[in-house]
């Protein structure tokens, strides 16, 4: 069946087999960001942007996302050119394997985006459904703080 | 010719973050390759059986097969292993656990292989199984190996512990028990393997100690070390895990890819991995100890059982890093321990972060708690006259000549933690309130490195070029704790040279000699020396070179700020890519390899004694929980972790490291267990089985000691595993004091709180 979806502001047009998911759909687009950790949608690895709301992508089939606009990390920035989470990621010792990171950076980048000043509980409600066996989420909870208050700073500023 | 390490102890950015922050970093799963087969494995359908045939044809016919394999189509030894050479990556005559292949499928895409391995037909002979290690010790248990049961008995011994017990004025018997559990990185195992047009068999993969999966590939595949080529990927976290389950898939993956001469791709799903890699041992623990009345230890009498599973793995070493340090960190005079791994058809159990010590820790630091109670004592107090101290000898006969710092670590954790007015103030406020507070610690001595186990070496190449950038290569593996960075830092304060000025070489075991394995917490106190000689070598080379220009003795010359320079006169300098270029100039090698060996140590396995380690390190951890006695739900409000790791060469990676590992040691004590029922594995993904999530870890306070050691790098000892064997034992004894419960199992789950017993989950369906 053909689809078309928009990933990334880029609007792509697509044949995708009936079992398939957006994960698998993302991942053969080459978005390899996008993680499989378990595909139940218990661990958060392949969490994305879509229409604003986070989502595991291993639990949407990727039928269903005709129409729709998905956002995942490799849009934020670059290594260039980091959106200002991404450097705080790396500012607060937030990153050991990274294999949480890009999935948690987006579960992140959807609590500010609605929430630009999120309390500390807030934060941990907004990333629970993303499983960090590294860090012990502490210097990600401490990225997501920092960059809240940089994000705000530069909205200011504009 | 000295450095300016004045990057050692501070924290740069991680020299692998942005990659993993934009998502460009490449791990297993994202390879791919032309003309690339994917492969699926057929597993044993019973715990325990005799494969009496296997029928390959159906699946052989399916269109889009490429290749079949079983255990007949192995060209080299049939079985590998780092101590006992029994794991078969595919099973020829038995199957011994339901992680076990029987075949293994390559096609054009999973969903083909997939269908194939249902369309293979084998043939058991059913044989009893043993599911419980203190039950396969007896005599008449089901034989899983040949040789029986038993995989190793180790034991230590001082003094006589009949003399200890007859000092004592009580003796205090408990037994406890802890649980199986996964180390649940969040990257599942994957290779692919193809060929070199040379010949050479690569396997690349979420691998972490490439050197071991070389050894088992070449051996089983039948083909030598040098035409076996192993590259890890930017690897999802490991903690021990991936060793011997990645020589699995590479032995799978290698063998279809000789049959094909086509790249395979072998990727675990995360059922796959619950079933098939191995975990942390469970152990049963019987500790007798006997005590004065005025709280001193007299002797401890200690027997554990551990379960090793289908497989030996690392049962030798891990079971005897417990026997050594069974007895805790404290002063006993009589010591008589002994530990027994032993066969089962459970799945196999080997290396997790802590290697046989967060087991024993729960047991010891439940005891000595359980001990102050029985002698109206704090737990603090009791502790601290029993502790080592300097000069003390441990329980295996050795005379500590570093600073033994528990004593120190249970002072400031203490004190941090407010330790004297929580323990009284909490039992009181707790009758009135609903939910209950309690306050607990746990404290630890570990021996570093590998120890007696066995060689103990690595090395590392600087190679510096004409322009004055420099490659950094050693054997050892990233899987998230941050080597690369600290290395890097090393070289970078050798150098005289902004960090990013270094760049670190991925791992490939064709790069450099086999170095040993990624493990025991070695890579800084052994892998950083290694790195800091090669550093140092090439520098002298650099100032050998600039010597004459600059009309000083190499003596007193530097490397400093992007120059080599006169110490105490920076005017006379040249630029650290100048010297570089006169070096190679003069026909100089700015290419040094250097080899670091640990300093000696002794161990005597019939006697059961000796110098176990060449440093220990010393840890507390204290845990603020709130029990909400209806529903049973412990909280974890704040952790305290105190860790001596020498010097802190980057400490935000030490917090790092300790937050980490508080995390995992809060699921170990809490939430986490791979339930098997008769050998069938119940808790078949991260829905079920449950690890911390960012609400069920408290605030962390990370307290970093040092005390520097002479045997490491600018005195840096290690820090990775002892973070993780605390805080199951902290949280048993804060549940004590919240609600008067003692708890002697892990996990402690919200069941055995308030029914005192477990619950059984409803029936799955078997595999
Ligand atoms: S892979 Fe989607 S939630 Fe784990
Ligand atoms: S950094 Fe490894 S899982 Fe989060």
């Amino acid at each position: 069946m053909e689809i078309i979806l928009t990933v990334n502001k880029q609007s792509r047009k697509v044949e995708v087999r009936p079992a398939e998911t957006l994960l698998d759909l993302l991942r053969r687009l080459g978005y390899k960001s996008v993680k499989y950790g378990c595909g139940e949608g218990a661990c958060g690895a392949c969490t994305v942007i879509m229409d604003g709301r986070p989502v595991n992508s291993c639990l949407i089939l990727a039928v269903t996302v005709d129409g729709r606009e998905v956002t995942t990390v490799e849009d934020l920035g670059t290594i260039q050119k980091p959106h200002l989470l991404q450097s705080a990621f790396v500012e607060s010792g937030a990153v050991q394997c990274g294999f949480c990171t890009p999935g948690m950076i987006m579960a992140a980048k959807a609590l500010l985006d609605r929430n630009p000043s999120p309390s500390e509980d807030e934060i941990k409600e907004a990333l629970d459904g993303n499983l960090c066996r590294c860090t012990g989420y502490v210097q990600i909870i401490e990225a997501v703080r920092l960059a809240a208050r940089r994000m705000k700073a530069e909205k200011k500023k504009n | 010719m000295n450095s300016n390490p004045s990057i050692i102890g501070t924290s740069p950015k991680r020299v692998d973050a942005r990659e993993k922050v934009t998502g460009s970093a490449r791990y297993g799963q994202d390879l791919r390759m032309d003309g690339m087969l994917f492969a699926r494995v057929k597993h044993a359908e019973y715990p325990h059986a005799r494969i009496r045939s296997i029928k390959t044809a159906r699946a052989k016919r399916l269109k889009g097969v490429a290749a079949v394999v079983t255990a007949a189509d192995i060209p080299g030894n049939p079985a590998f292993g780092a101590i006992i050479i029994d794991n078969q990556p595919i099973a020829g005559d038995k199957v011994r656990y339901l992680g076990d292949a029987v075949a293994v499928v390559a096609a054009e895409t999973e969903a083909i292989a997939e269908r194939a391995v249902d369309l293979i037909e084998v043939k058991y002979e059913e044989l009893p199984g043993v599911f419980d290690p203190r039950e396969a010790l007896k005599p008449d248990a089901p034989r899983i190996h040949e040789k029986g049961n038993l995989i190793v008995h180790h034991k230590t011994r001082k003094g006589d512990v009949g003399v200890g017990f007859g000092e004592a004025d009580r003796i205090i018997e408990r037994s406890y028990s802890t649980q199986r559990v996964e180390h649940a990185y969040i990257e599942t195992e994957v290779v692919v393997a193809y060929l070199d047009p040379d010949g050479t068999l690569v396997i690349k993969g979420s691998h972490q100690n490439l050197f071991n999966i070389r050894s088992a590939v070449a051996g089983v595949l039948g083909l030598p070390l040098s035409k076996v080529r192993i590259i890890q990927a930017s690897l999802g976290g490991s903690f021990g895990g991936k060793d011997d389950c990645m020589a699995v898939l590479g032995c799978r993956a290698g063998l279809l890819s000789l049959k094909t001469a086509r790249p395979i791709m072998l990727s675990n799903s995360r059922e796959d991995s619950l079933v098939e890699s191995y975990k942390r041992h469970p152990y049963f623990l019987d500790y007798k100890v006997g005590v004065k009345d005025d709280g001193t230890i007299t002797a401890m009498e200690i027997n554990i059982v551990a379960d090793g599973g289908a497989y030996a793995s690392m049962t030798q070493f891990v079971t005897w890093r417990s026997v050594v340090h069974a007895t805790g960190p404290y002063r006993v005079p009589h010591v008589k321990t002994d530990i027994y791994g032993a066969y089962t058809n459970n799945t196999y159990t080997g290396a997790f972060r802590g290697f046989g010590s967060p087991q024993i820790t729960f047991a010891y630091e439940s005891l000595m708690d359980e001990i102050a109670g029985e002698l109206g004592m704090d737990p603090l107090q009791f502790r601290l006259k029993n502790v080592l101290r300097d000069n003390d000898v441990t329980a295996t006969g050795q005379k500590l000549d570093h600073t033994v710092s528990v004593g120190e670590a249970l002072e400031v954790t203490t004190r941090a933690a407010g330790w004297d007015e929580k323990r009284k103030k909490f039992p009181e406020e707790n009758a009135g309130r609903i939910m209950k507070r309690g306050i607990g610690l746990a404290c630890s001595y570990r021996g570093v490195a590998l120890g007696a186990e066995g060689v103990d070496a690595t090395g590392a190449i600087v190679r510096i070029h004409s322009d004055g950038s420099v490659d950094l290569t050693t054997g050892l593996s990233e899987m998230g704790q941050g080597l690369k960075t600290i290395f890097s830092q090393i070289v970078a304060a050798e150098l005289g040279l902004p960090i990013e000025k270094i760049q670190y070489r991925e791992t490939d075991t064709s790069t450099i000699t086999d170095g040993g394995p990624t493990v025991a917490s070695r890579s800084t106190i052994i892998g950083g020396s290694a790195v800091r000689k090669a550093a140092i070598a090439a520098r002298e080379k650099l100032g050998a070179a600039a010597a004459e220009k600059l009309g000083a003795p190499p003596a007193k010359i530097i490397a400093s700020d992007e120059k080599i320079m006169v110490k105490g006169d920076p005017v006379r300098a040249v630029s650290f890519r100048e010297a570089a270029t006169m070096a190679l100039d003069a026909g100089m090698n700015l290419s040094s390899f250097a080899w670091h060996v640990s300093p000696p140590i002794w161990w005597n396995e019939e006697e059961g004694r000796g110098d176990a380690y060449f440093t220990y390190v010393y840890g507390c951890q204290i845990a603020e929980v709130e029990v909400d006695p209806e529903t049973g739900r412990v909280n974890v409000l704040e952790v305290w972790a105190a860790h001596d790791v020498g010097k802190a060469i980057n400490p935000e990676t030490v917090r790092g490291q300790i937050c980490g590992g508080v995390a995992t040691a809060i699921g170990y004590g809490l939430l986490e267990e791979v339930e098997m029922v008769d050998g069938v594995t119940k808790t078949m993904n991260l829905d079920e089985y449950l690890i911390p999530t960012a609400m069920d870890v408290g605030k962390i306070h990370a307290i970093i000691l040092e005390n520097e050691d002479k045997y490491g790098p600018y005195g840096a000892k290690c820090v990775a595993e002892p973070t993780a064997e605390l805080c199951a034992a902290a949280i048993a004894n804060a549940v004590c004091h919240a609600t008067g419960k003692r708890i002697r199992d892990l996990p402690l789950n919200l069941e055995r709180i308030v029914l005192g017993h477990k619950l059984v989950k409803k029936k799955r369906r078997v595999r």
